[in-house]
């Protein structure tokens, strides 16, 4: 292999890899903005990969190639659903949102695989046929060199990411509502005192949350695993909430540590076809994320903070 | 109502409020939910041999929860005692493999030993964090638990064995398998470990009550500028605590290295033990008495899960989602205080 085709298939399966990351990594960042502290992530993937599959398996006859896009709008609705009773527990209920997180990744799996069971009444899914696939984009594809390394091969659902992370971004540093929720996710008793309802901001964001999160778990369910089954998602919700910390709860810096750790994860796959990494052992790249992400909270590269009221319930009246 | 009774009547309401929710899925999805839960009883405790797997399925929960309770007395969460096992279990096996000629005295107590070394070591580094730099633990703890998951697997693969994808069966002198148990619970997997998990509950509640060191621990749990202005080493306090719990969890990774399975195998994911162990712990109240006995009821629930299809063609999941709920009303126990405080307010009337 040449290296412009080594170059080109490491940026391409990074992208691939680091889609679904990227789209759960910007629910974490709305969620923990807020105060929110939603380790539920991997849940709400694992629940967006349920829907979608069945989704898609179901209506594949009446939607055709547009069955993966319907998909993701049932993932994302079951997804927004589900994150509302972290929702309810955390805010209404004021109950510890680290376990309620916890309470939230137990039933997703739980109820995905008991619905699988009683729908197909096997463990797993079959495998769909409608589903996202790598295709180069016209025009921009056919610039020399740049074309074929950032514009052949790349899913459609990529380029949404990071679309949706722009508006994220936007949304939360340029707009009234994301002022509102950055200040209830840090000082939410000023933010009360402002005349803001604190806690309409946080449902709010934590429904924001979960439709992303489902998202994440719908496009890797439809784009990387193709059925779904207990070991679907196992762990990318909270390699999810890695790259929110390392990309310091800011939604760009979410895409980037997200793509970052997709690139990672795509090495330990892809590595033993390139010659300089084929001796590396894989055990290196496959920790890589998680501990670069403890050196990361730990101030080595750069300080990162949470929100101020991250993990604490806002009880009016108590100071 | 007094406090006492408020703070045994939130389990149990919410263990209730579970199973009661379990029930209505059964019903919704087609199945009877006496002829499940009757599946489930006979399955956790119908004849001996279920009995001893649900003994032997409690083992490992003790440890976790005893790990998980440790941490939060001490006003931390312990998200890592997957992790922890999960090294705690290789190091095991790792000793109960690499000697062959030790007396059992010696081997046994090593196996454990380096169990619990290792999971301490695994706890160390979160606590370490927080201590110095205030790194928040829960995250530290899952990124290590992910770390742990590799490096064991990285370990087993290239260096315990060549390339299998498990190691051998530990030497006898390490092993806790119990020909006495296996014969009164007809030929369960039950193994010594057991008593070691009682003994471990009791040396809880003996260091956190009865101790100057868990009455620290404790202060710093309550409140820690109050311990820091009281003179104690709130430091070294976060990070003994996280060391103790580290040890639970590592020595709950022994009991299945030198328990259960005998050996370590490739994990593909976690064995969802130090999750549950959250559970236990909540459940529990973080006491060492009330572990044991939640973990007699999840164990209860996994191993009598499995007979559920079997007997009454509920998928086993429906458990884990019954686990699920427990959870989340032993978390929104502000729920349950308040409508009980309701109910109160309405007979004063």
């Amino acid at each position: 292999m040449d290296a412009l085709t080594i170059i080109a298939l490491i940026v391409s399966s990074s992208l691939f890899a680091a889609t679904p990351l990227i789209f759960t990594a910007l629910g974490g960042v709305f969620s923990e903005k807020s105060g929110v502290v939603n380790i539920g992530l991997e849940g709400l993937m694992i629940i967006g990969a349920f829907t979608a599959i069945v989704f898609n398996l179901t209506f594949v006859d009446t939607f055709g190639d547009m069955t993966p896009w319907v998909s993701l709008l049932a993932a994302m609705l079951a997804g927004g659903l589900l994150s509302l009773l972290h929702g309810v527990a955390s805010i209404a209920f004021r109950a510890d949102q680290v376990v309620s997180g916890v309470a939230i990744n137990f039933l997703a799996l739980g109820l995905s695989l008991f619905l699988v069971k009683l729908i197909y009444d096997k463990g797993q899914t079959d495998m769909i046929d409608s589903r996202f696939i790598r295709k180069d984009i016209p025009f921009l594809s056919d610039i020399p060199v740049i074309g074929d390394i950032f514009f052949s091969n790349i899913a459609r659902p990529t380029i949404w990411a990071f679309v949706i992370a722009f508006v994220s971004w936007f949304v939360l540093y340029k707009t009234p509502f994301g002022l509102r929720l950055r200040s209830v996710g840090e000082h939410p008793m000023a933010a009360d005192t402002m005349g803001v309802n604190v806690a309409k901001i946080r449902y709010i964001a934590v429904f924001l949350s979960g439709v992303l999160g489902g998202l994440g778990g719908a496009v890797y369910a439809q784009s990387i695993s193709l059925d779904f089954s207990h070991s679907t998602i196992t762990g990318q919700g909270f390699m999810a909430l890695a790259a929110m910390i390392f990309g310091k709860w800011h939604p760009l810096g979410a895409m980037g540590a997200a793509i970052f750790f997709g690139f990672a994860q795509s090495l330990s796959i892809v590595g033993t076809s390139i010659p300089f990494l084929e001796n590396v052992p894989a055990v290196y790249l496959l920790i890589a994320p998680y501990v670069l992400t403890i050196l990361a909270l730990a101030g080595f590269i750069g300080r990162a903070d949470a929100p101020k009221a991250s993990g604490t319930p806002y009880i009016k009246g108590s100071r | 109502m007094s406090k006492k009774w408020t703070v045994l009547a939130v389990p149990v309401i919410s263990v209730l409020l579970g199973l009661l929710a379990g029930a209505v899925i059964m019903l919704v999805s087609g199945n009877n939910p006496a002829a499940g839960y009757m599946a489930l009883w006979n399955g956790a405790f119908g004849d001996t041999f279920y009995t001893g797997e649900t003994l032997r399925q409690m083992t490992p929960y003790i440890f976790a929860g005893l790990a998980v309770a440790f941490a939060f007395r001490t006003g931390l969460f312990n998200i890592g005692v997957e992790g922890q096992l999960l090294v705690g279990w290789l190091a095991s096996v790792w000793v109960g493999v690499a000697f062959t000629d030790l007396p059992k005295v010696i081997h046994l107590p090593m196996a454990i030993g380096a169990g619990a070394l290792a999971g301490a070591l695994w706890g160390f580094i979160p606590g370490f964090l927080k201590a110095r730099l205030r790194v928040h633990e829960v995250i530290v703890t899952i990124m290590m638990n992910y770390t742990a998951l590799h490096v064991t697997n990285h370990f087993i693969r290239n260096v315990i064995s060549d390339g299998s994808d498990a190691t051998d069966v530990v030497n006898e002198t390490a092993s806790l398998r119990s020909p006495f148990l296996e014969n009164i619970t007809d030929f369960s997997s039950l193994h010594n470990g057991l008593y070691l998990a009682v003994l471990a509950a009791i040396i809880m509640w003996f260091l956190l009550e009865k101790t100057t060191l868990g009455y620290e621990l404790r202060a710093v749990g309550y409140n820690q500028h109050a311990s820091e202005y009281a003179g104690m080493n709130v430091n070294r306090n976060i990070v003994l605590s996280m060391v103790i719990s580290g040890a639970f969890a590592g020595i709950g990774g022994s009991m299945q290295g030198l328990g259960t399975f005998g050996n370590m195998f490739i994990n593909s994911g976690f064995s969802g033990i130090g999750f549950d162990g959250i559970a236990v712990a909540l459940l529990g109240g973080n006491t060492a008495i009330g572990v044991v006995l939640a973990a007699l009821l999840f164990g209860a629930l996994k191993v009598g899960s499995l007979n559920m299809p079997i007997e009454s063609g509920v998928p086993n999941e429906l458990v884990e989602i019954v686990i699920a709920l427990i959870i989340f009303f032993v978390a929104s126990s502000y729920m349950i205080t308040w409508l009980l405080s309701r109910f109160k307010k309405k007979e004063a009337k």
